[in-house]
């Protein structure tokens, strides 16, 4: 009962998603308020619609019933619950309506919040919106329905693959599909705007805060996915350039891109054309990205097998909807009036020049990701483009553009002075030369370019502080005044700084890692001491555990250093027996910011076992750098300058603000 | 400054990054893309000694041979030619006698396959992609293999599910 339940919820949603597609953007052309009032209701009830057949789906997986055919393959009855609720969304189908779940989601927040938009913007915000929603419905009902029954229905369960019965893979991919998801919304006022025929900088401060939401979650998902992948993959690589990987760092640079770009916009009335180009690229991006991981059309080594048969029809969204907006871009962009002068050197300047670095190191990234498949296509030589392509290009780019990275805020909109702002980055430069000179003077010139890239971080970090030194005049006035100037600064001020700052952190975190890392690979016999670095870790012996789905076989270290024991770390090896795989757990032991990372390999008939065992200097930095970032996004977003039609007094800045 | 000089400025610096962008991505396609073989197209092709390529098939039953200090040598088949693979590390816990396996490394003068990356799969239900389509070259395809590998939406967890 209840998966017919859900299923007739999502042939419900996809009915409302086509009324609401057409009649809104009929009444807004026919000027008739009474048919774009139609949207409203429309999205908020699309949304209960889809919230209903996934709650549907969520109860088929907590109750374990098998004769739901996508239950009985990626669930088992012995999995704790925590689990269960996660494995809905850990398969294609369920992900694929979590996906338009949240597609709803924002349309239905616009249509509750977006009552001081103009009536036509929002109707035709709403329509295109549900253009989108009514293709994913039609994708899920007829390639992908999560609800098909099974005429047997089987005992037991497949089991969900081991690998992703982890917390960090539960909680990763709602949080990177907010992030792609959330650039619709943009791509939709895109649109509406190129229909319109009419933009204005209200446009950009209601698109901002929806760019801004999306990237803090695209932020925040792509560093918990690759701390998941440190972890559970057990070698310690927390990035690979994989395909995968790529298709959600592509959304992300296009987002960062249009948050740069949405700024200029909103305050100067500049880069109109470009700002809605880039929306639209970066939910195409995300569509793309979407696809490429769903469709299985990028299998590498490293995507898993899937069912090519959608492909078609995937292939007919990304059609539609790419080549749709940009269509619509060439032909209505035009009408657009440019405004908003501005010298090279100035504010807008940097973030044109931001533009123009974040989009070629996009492309850079869109050419390796995609280019073994034309070629294979073309040719049928069959190459990969591993992290050599990306470290050659993406890495070069990125310098320029984290040297400007401090200059920026530093420099006045229309036009500024590029030695001034030198002269005040001065106390950031000497920060940057002594962390050269400390980096060469401990660690030598191995790697050669490491102590730069040291030296780069920091100035990056110091230069985001210089900025907010220089706006509340610390050192230059008394504390006390200083500190009102802190409390009156914007917060949208506070978040550019904190997102810098963690921009450098987490390049610190990068830098300390490649550069100096320390990596043995050895069998161990129980007894054993293993030295590394400071640490020496003595090996005590197996000892076999139970799990609740899963067989494991822990072993255990002492590691002591200088002869205090520091602890124990226990990496182990799970066998699931549903799915005959096994996987290796890590042990981690955090000493300040760097970590030891311990994972094991086979264990051989004598009793002996192979380990690897890391040492990884500042690691922790790259994920509390992302951390970092995604807080100035989150006082960025509570800034209520963003909020339109919210001009309430100064008085009223304590009252708890809503996240868009 | 007149408006077209600024533009002027803005266009130049913008073809300037782009140019810089072309020629960093060519210069590295050049150096460090890596092309994927199946044994019978290392022996047809004549793949230099030295070249770095990727070696796809199925490890061959009873040639794994572990050695001291966690060498191992196995022998990579597509059921027409067989190379011979030697690594040095930890192999993924999928590698398996029988199964798909993908290393990359170089040839050396002796025929002999050195690799530094041995890559599974999570699944053991999957197959790479680029070894089912050496496989079905050669014919040496079977069913079981594709009602394996095909038809399994099982195998697919998340946008960010990668592998060793």
């Amino acid at each position: 009962m209840i998966p017919e339940l859900g299923h007739y919820a999502l042939v419900l949603a996809l009915g409302l998603a086509l009324v609401q597609a057409v009649v809104p953007l009929w009444g807004a052309r026919a000027g008739d308020p009474a048919l774009m009032g139609v949207a409203a209701p429309a999205a908020l009830a699309q949304f209960v619609f889809v919230a209903i057949a996934f709650a549907a789906l969520v109860a088929c997986y907590v109750t374990s019933d098998f004769s739901v055919l996508n239950v009985a393959e990626n669930s088992h009855s012995a999995m704790p619950l925590v689990y269960k609720f996660t494995s809905a969304w850990g398969n294609h189908e369920g992900s694929m309506l979590l996906w338009v779940l949240i597609l709803a989601f924002f349309g239905a927040l616009v249509a509750a919040l977006g009552t001081n938009l103009p009536a036509t913007l929002k109707a035709d915000v709403l329509a295109v919106q549900s253009w989108i929603a009514a293709a994913f419905f039609l994708f899920i009902l007829f390639t992908s329905n999560p609800f098909l029954r099974l005429a047997d229905a089987p005992m037991e369960g497949r089991d969900l693959n081991p690998v992703l019965q982890d917390i960090g893979l539960a909680v990763h991919p709602p949080m990177l599909y907010l992030g792609y998801v959330g650039l619709s919304i943009t791509f939709s006022f895109a649109t509406a705007a190129l229909i319109d025929g009419r933009i204005d900088p209200a446009w950009a401060r209601w698109v901002r805060p929806w760019t801004l939401a999306a990237w803090m979650c695209l932020t925040g998902g792509i560093a918990m996915g690759s701390y998941w992948a440190y972890y559970e993959l057990g070698w310690g690589g927390w990035w690979f350039w994989d395909p995968v990987e790529n298709a959600s760092f592509m959304p992300w640079l296009a987002a960062t891109a249009l948050l740069h770009s949405a700024l200029v916009m909103e305050k100067r009335d500049a880069l109109k054309v470009w700002t809605i180009l880039l929306a639209i690229i970066a939910f195409s991006l995300s569509l793309i990205g979407t696809f490429l991981v769903r469709s299985g059309v990028l299998t590498s080594v490293h995507t898993f097998a899937n069912d090519p048969t959608r492909g078609v029809f995937i292939l007919a969204i990304l059609v539609t909807f790419i080549g749709g907006g940009l269509t619509l871009f060439a032909w209505r962009a035009p009408l657009l009036r440019q405004g908003g002068l501005f010298a090279p050197i100035s504010r807008e300047g940097a973030l044109v020049l931001n533009n123009l670095f974040l989009t070629t190191a996009c492309a850079t990234v869109f050419i390796g990701t995609l280019y073994p498949l034309a070629l294979e296509a073309l040719t049928g030589e069959k190459i990969s483009v591993g992290a050599p392509f990306f470290n050659a290009t993406f890495g070069p780019l990125m310098v320029p553009l984290l040297v400007a990275v401090p200059f920026g805020p530093l420099m006045a909109w229309k036009r500024g002075d590029l030695l001034g702002v030198a002269q005040r980055l001065s106390a950031a430069f000497a920060v940057g030369v002594i962390g050269i000179a400390a980096t060469f003077a401990i660690e030598g010139a191995k790697p050669v370019l490491a102590p730069f890239a040291v030296g780069l971080a920091l100035f990056v970090i110091a230069g985001a502080l210089t900025d907010l030194v220089e706006r509340t005049g610390l050192f230059r006035v008394a504390p006390g005044i200083a500190r009102k100037r802190a409390a009156g600064l914007p917060r949208s001020s506070w978040g550019t700084a904190l997102a810098h700052c963690g921009l450098g952190l987490t390049l610190l975190g990068i830098v300390g890692e490649t550069g100096w890392s320390a990596e043995k690979i050895v069998t161990v016999r129980p007894g054993q001491v293993i030295s590394l670095r400071h640490y020496d870790l003595s090996f005590d012996g197996l000892v076999p555990r139970e799990g609740p789905n899963y067989r494991e076989l822990t072993a255990k270290f002492t590691v002591r250093r200088g002869g205090d024991v520091l602890g124990v770390l226990e990496p182990s090896r799970r066998a699931f027996s549903t799915r005959g795989t096994t996987t290796t757990e890590a042990a981690l032991m955090t000493r300040g910011l760097s970590q030891l990372y311990l994972s094991l390999g086979d264990n051989n008939p004598d009793g002996s076992i192979t380990i690897r065992l890391y040492h990884k200097p500042l690691v922790l930095l790259i994920w509390l750098g992302a951390l970092v970032m995604v807080t100035g996004g989150a006082l960025s977003l509570s800034d209520r300058r963003l909020r339109v039609g919210a001009p309430k007094p100064a008085k009223s800045r304590a009252a708890v603000q809503p996240a868009e | 400054m007149t408006r077209k000089q600024r533009r002027l400025i803005l266009i130049g610096s913008g073809l300037a990054v782009l140019a810089v962008a072309v020629v960093l991505v060519l210069s590295a396609l050049k150096d460090s893309i890596v092309f994927f073989n199946s044994p019978t197209d290392i022996v047809e092709k004549q793949v230099q000694p030295g070249a770095r390529i990727r070696l796809g098939g199925l490890v061959k039953p009873g040639s794994v041979a572990r050695g001291d200090n966690l060498s191992v040598r196995f022998e990579v088949t597509d059921g027409n030619r067989v190379i011979p693979v030697a690594f040095t590390g930890i192999l993924p816990d999928l590698f398996r006698e029988g199964q798909g396996v993908v290393a990359e490394g170089a040839l050396d003068g002796s025929g002999l396959f050195r690799a530094d990356a041995v890559l599974a799969k999570h699944d053991e239900t999957y197959m790479p992609k680029e070894v089912a389509d050496a496989l079905k070259k050669q014919g040496h395809w079977k069913h079981d293999y594709d009602k394996k590998a095909g038809a399994s939406p099982d195998a697919n967890p998340s946008p960010a599910g990668r592998a060793q």
